[in-house]
């Protein structure tokens, strides 16, 4: 089987990671319920007659997928494999709004046609003209690795050399209300600095999207390899530990070889505990580090996550406003990532140093 | 009539998403399509929408589109011809 390596990224997130050739030098801290991306300038990378259909999501996925083609120094790639949990919610929003407010009369085709989940794919594609394999994952907060997986799959077995991967989610102001109704967003506004010590229940939300070309060909820019990723969509507390020994295990690696726990705590109290069994457990004396204070909690958040964990290794730098204990490690050779979201769909992922 | 000429083009840049165009940058004579603004088959089937929701009045044949898309000067005239709100 082939190694899959990280060749390039691209991030837009909450903070200013549109920038490849920084590493969260500058923070943005935020006290809210629900944080918003930091856009770049669209116009530097979408022709303004393209973008005028675009929501945030899509100009969001398509820039980041620009930045990472750039970076790998390719203009077309073999597939194009996108997750997402909510697709282009904003345009989702419009269209039934416009039903519901004109008695199911006088509807408009450019929030229909925008508002399908495959959207960014297809956009991606239009853009760079690429016929390739096609295809977005939905799969609520394991849209992203289900993305990858099918990605690696791929890529070991030879039957493609570059995929360009990503996750995206926009954040749309009426799903955002019913998460609060129904106390999955924080009723608090809570600052990213006390994010896990809010003991309260519910997350900050977020939006962004992460992209990634993905490649069995190593090149001196590459970032890391990815080892592996599993996926759960039940997963009771106590077969955590397990499912995790049992997947390490699978990869030749004990909890020992990690040098990098990157947790997806979000801060809710009702189900922050299964990352405690983690850091608190077999990770204790290992280097954590947490990233959902800066990105916001949504669907896909766990590509920012990859997108860490690809620049930590990279960089051999973990920058302070990400640390989680006080652990250093001297040299990071392996980083596990492990995700879950309201204790579902559970995500562990390995990156190596390459 | 050059009230409702102004009112037309508001809405095409609003409804259209244009907000690179402003309102003086539309000629009353400026081709919608092709050339001109550069409006597409989905703009057109967004201004169908409009015609019926904002001033009453149902395109059954779509080729009529053609004609009275051709330019905010025809358009505005078939609009006081025919419109019923």
């Amino acid at each position: 089987m082939e190694k899959v390596y990280i060749n390039s990224i691209g991030s837009i997130s909450a903070q200013k990671t549109f920038d490849n050739n920084d590493f969260l030098e500058e923070i943005t801290p935020y006290e809210d319920t629900v944080i918003s991306a930091i856009e770049p300038n669209y116009k530097d990378f979408i022709p303004p007659a393209a973008a005028r259909r675009m929501a945030k999501g899509i100009k969001m996925g398509v820039v980041a997928s620009k930045i990472a083609l750039e970076e790998a120094h390719l203009t077309d790639i073999d597939a194009i494999i996108t997750g997402t949990g909510m697709g282009c919610v904003r345009d989702s929003e419009k269209f039934v709004t416009a039903i519901l407010d004109n008695n199911e009369q006088f509807l408009t085709p450019t929030s229909f046609i925008q508002s399908t989940h495959n959207t960014v794919a297809g956009q991606i594609a239009l853009g760079i003209g690429c016929k390739g394999y096609n295809f977005t994952y939905v799969h609520s907060s394991i849209s992203f690795e289900s993305a990858l997986m099918d990605a690696l799959m791929q890529l070991e077995c030879r039957e493609a050399e570059n995929i360009l991967v990503g996750g995206v989610d926009e954040s749309g102001e009426h799903t955002n209300a019913i998460h609060k109704l129904i106390k999955h967003i924080k009723p608090e506004k809570v600052h990213s600095n006390k994010l896990l010590h809010s003991n309260t229940v519910g997350a900050v939300f977020g939006e962004g999207a992460n992209f990634f070309v993905l490649s069995n060909n190593k090149q001196e820019f590459s970032y890391a390899q990815v080892l592996d990723v599993k996926t759960y969509n039940t997963l009771a507390k106590p077969e955590l530990m397990a499912v995790l020994k049992a997947f390490l295990k699978e990869n030749e690696l004990s909890e020992a070889d990690i040098d990098v726990l990157i947790s997806g705590n979000n801060g809710d109290i009702d189900y922050d505990d299964y990352y405690l069994d983690l850091t608190n457990g077999p990770f204790k004396n290992t280097q954590q580090v947490y990233y959902k204070h800066l990105s916001g909690e949504f669907n896909t958040a766990s590509a920012f996550g990859f997108w860490l964990g690809a620049k930590i290794l990279k960089t051999q730098h973990t920058p302070s406003a990400i640390t989680l204990n006080t652990f250093r490690a001297n040299k990071i050779e392996s980083i596990l990532l492990y995700n879950q979201y309201r204790g579902k769909n559970h995500s562990f992922t390995l990156l190596r140093r390459c | 009539m050059s009230d409702l000429k102004q009112e037309l083009k508001e809405k095409i840049i609003t409804q259209l998403n244009l907000e690179d165009i402003a309102i003086e940058e539309i000629a009353d004579n400026d081709p919608l399509f092709g050339d001109g603004l550069g409006l597409d088959s989905i703009d057109a089937l967004e201004l169908i929408v409009m015609l019926d929701k904002d001033y009453g009045i149902k395109l059954t044949d779509p080729k009529e589109g053609k004609k009275i898309f051709e330019s905010i000067e025809v358009m505005a005239k078939y609009i006081a011809e025919h419109r019923t709100k």
